[in-house]
């Protein structure tokens, strides 16, 4: 078992969540660890390529404070979710798949996704990796 | 202390965590062996997370100066 491997599943395509995944994803690269992602359901139709760099809105518990800071945080252009994903890639291994039964139900090819995501995968082909604790976000 | 000719200045002040880690590792990587770097920041954060990567990856934390609002760090690229 490599216990360097962080192992996240996404679920939430609020940018709130995502950003707090990216942080997470680009703090454990840059510290040596590799890290596999699988996206479903809400978090996979974030990564859309027509929508990944679209406004995704943040989560309930965000309230109209937490939607102003994430705002405020946005218009300071140190970065979205998506380019902190991107700049993860170039510090080490980073594997982002697609979640085939969310595929299915969002009705999407791989020629719909962004190219950050590099595959399509069963859950037991991430399970099989995943094979520490895993992160759900 | 040795007073270290900076090679590189990067001010990350503003930027939240993890950026200003990210640009520092951004410029260790396109430096050569021997730069110095100076990375100011006003994240709470990069004042353990900065060292905790130079221990990482080895490389050499120079100097480490609060400021007002701010932290500045100079480190040399190791290896």
């Amino acid at each position: 078992m490599d216990d360097d491997r962080l192992s996240i599943v996404l679920f939430s395509g609020t940018d709130d969540r995502l950003q707090a995944a990216a942080t997470l994803i680009s703090g454990a690269v840059a510290m040596g660890r590799s890290v596999d992602v699988l996206l479903q359901y809400w978090a996979l139709d974030a990564f859309r390529a027509d929508r990944i760099n679209k406004d995704h809105g943040v989560s309930a518990e965000a309230g109209v404070e937490g939607a102003a800071a994430m705002r405020r945080q946005r218009e300071r252009e140190h970065g979205t979710w998506v380019d902190l994903l991107h700049q993860a890639k170039t510090l080490g291994e980073v594997n982002i798949s697609a979640c085939s039964h969310s595929m299915e139900m969002l009705e999407l090819t791989r020629a719909d996704l962004d190219r950050l995501v590099t595959n399509v995968h069963g859950i037991a082909t991430f399970m099989a990796t995943a094979t520490g604790p895993i992160t759900f976000i | 202390m040795t007073i270290e000719q900076i090679n590189r200045s990067i001010d990350a002040r503003g930027m939240p965590c993890p950026g200003p880690l990210l640009s520092l590792i951004g410029a260790i990587r396109e430096g050569t062996v021997g730069d110095v770097i100076e990375v100011l920041s006003s994240d709470e954060g990069s004042k353990t997370d900065i060292p905790a990567w130079i221990q990482k990856a080895r490389h050499e934390l120079v100097a480490v100066t609060e400021e007002d609002g701010y932290t500045s760090f100079v480190i040399k690229k190791a290896r």
